[in-house]
């Protein structure tokens, strides 16, 4: 049976691993191999790298890295951030990321995510979405999100359930989605917008934003046809290994890899 | 001692095989490589058809599509040097798109023919409610070979495709997965193995299936 897969999401500048990170034990926490290797031992089922780094240096360092995380760790893994061009997905999937994801780019030029389907295969292609709730408060039975690239900071007036159908049609082979409602919050997954997705796309869509708690996960599953949760602080932070999400979850009934 | 260790070296070097990564721009050679080393193994990654011959091993890896991955197979003047080796009764490993390559057509080509050394073709899963396609994460394999010695039934492989292989003979199946319906996830035809999730993937159920590839030798 295919299982439910529990996805550290660590943020990369420069080449090194950021947001307070706190592993006991490490070396060297800034170091991504490093943290990628406790990941690794603690059984996540994937790893997604999001390269936040601004300077122009960038894609050699990204590159690199991806070399030096293949090199150590033999489980699969999605480098994202700033990818441009097709030069940039080909650089990335040779240097050994299993997938790659598309936010801002995918938006401005569609064409780029139906190109790189056809020439490496849709199941590399991941497309990033990033919503906010815009529901009209005089009509709350209808909601709505809209897309933001550019890490959030520019709206599109893109409809995210439009342009994650869209997105699939164009030959995403898995949609990584993002609630900025939620993200950061420890509230738990935005279960409104998961399911709205996940239900309309045939392909798998990635939970992301807002995992505080053991029960958010478990919500997400039950209550959504989500793939996989993806969650950044409550692992960083250490309040729950990797393993603790899974074990609880198979108590629940849920299929994951243990 | 000293001596000794000396003359030891070269000796050892030689009596190891040498698997050939066919490097034929498909992605992620890298990982397989990686992979096939930390298991001990000595690897080439190459695209040259002497080179290729002059292994003992090959290791097709691959990801994307059908009909590109034959057209540079072709163009690469790769298709008889795979064909001979295989004929040689040498060791030859497909992984994903290079497993589906082995068999003879695809419902994802248009324009070619696959390798035709295994008989059967490769299929599109159907995409339903409760059924995602690609088949993304990690599944659990049924193993029914003593090629997957040590490994368990149940063990749990990373698999990230949307085509899988249908063999016309079901005794080249050597494991199967079920995804809406059950299908052979690794086949095997004397020297000839392929499997459609990534052992370079899989941690260490993975790597100990490379292990026992590469001891084939």
């Amino acid at each position: 049976m295919l299982t439910k897969r529990i996805i550290p999401c660590l943020d990369i500048k420069e080449g090194r691993v950021v947001k307070g990170v706190k592993f006991l034990g490490l070396r060297d926490a800034g170091d991504p191999v490093e943290v990628a290797k406790v990941y690794d031992a603690q059984e996540a089922d994937e790893l997604v790298f999001l390269d936040i780094t601004a300077s122009f240096e960038k894609r050699r360092i990204l590159v690199d890295l991806v070399e030096k995380i293949a090199k150590n760790i033999f489980m699969p893994f999605t480098v994202g951030g700033g990818v441009n061009d097709i030069g940039d997905i080909r650089n990335l999937l040779n240097a050994g990321a299993e997938k790659v994801s598309i936010n801002t780019q995918a938006v401005k030029f569609p064409e780029l995510v139906t190109e790189a389907s056809e020439r490496f295969g849709s199941q590399c292609i991941v497309v990033a979405i990033d919503a906010k709730d815009i529901t009209d408060p005089d009509n709350p039975e209808h909601l709505k999100w809209e897309v933001f690239i550019n890490g959030g900071r520019t709206p599109t007036g893109l409809d995210a359930l439009d342009w994650a159908k869209k997105a699939a049609k164009l030959g995403a082979g898995e949609i990584l989605l993002t609630s900025m409602d939620f993200d950061g919050t420890k509230d738990g997954y935005d279960i409104a917008l998961t399911k709205t997705i996940s239900e309309a796309v045939s392909i798998p869509v990635i939970a992301s934003g807002g995992a505080g708690k053991l029960e958010h996960f478990w919500d997400c599953f039950s209550k959504t046809q989500a793939s996989a949760c993806l969650a950044a602080s409550i692992f960083h932070y250490q309040e729950y290994t990797v393993k603790d999400v899974k074990t609880y979850l198979q108590l629940k009934g849920v299929a994951v890899r243990l | 001692m000293i001596p000794a260790v000396k003359v030891f070296l070269p000796l050892r070097v030689l009596l190891i095989s040498m698997i050939a990564i066919i490097d034929y721009g498909m992605g992620n050679i890298h990982s397989v490589n990686k992979a096939l080393e930390v298991c001990g193994a000595r690897t080439l990654v190459t695209n040259k058809p002497e080179v290729i011959r002059s292994c003992d091993m090959i290791v097709l890896p691959g990801v994307g599509a059908f009909d590109d991955a034959m057209q540079e197979l072709e163009k690469l003047g790769l298709v008889s040097v795979i064909k001979e080796h295989i004929l040689a009764q040498k060791p030859f490993l497909g992984i994903c798109l290079g497993m589906q390559l082995l068999f003879e057509t695809s419902e994802e080509a248009k324009l070619t023919k696959g390798l035709g050394i295994l008989k059967g073709k490769v299929r599109r899963f159907e995409a339903r409610k409760d059924l995602k396609v690609p088949h993304m994460g990690w599944n659990s394999i049924k193993v029914a070979s003593p090629f997957f010695k040590g490994i368990a039934d149940g063990s749990f492989v990373y698999f990230c495709h949307s085509y899988y292989p249908e063999p016309k003979e079901k005794s080249v199946i050597v494991a199967t997965c079920n995804y809406g319906i059950d299908f052979a996830c690794a086949v095997a035809q004397n020297n000839v193995f392929g499997m459609q999730f990534h052992p370079e993937k899989s941690q260490k159920v993975g790597l100990r299936m490379l292990e026992s590839f590469i001891k084939l030798c």
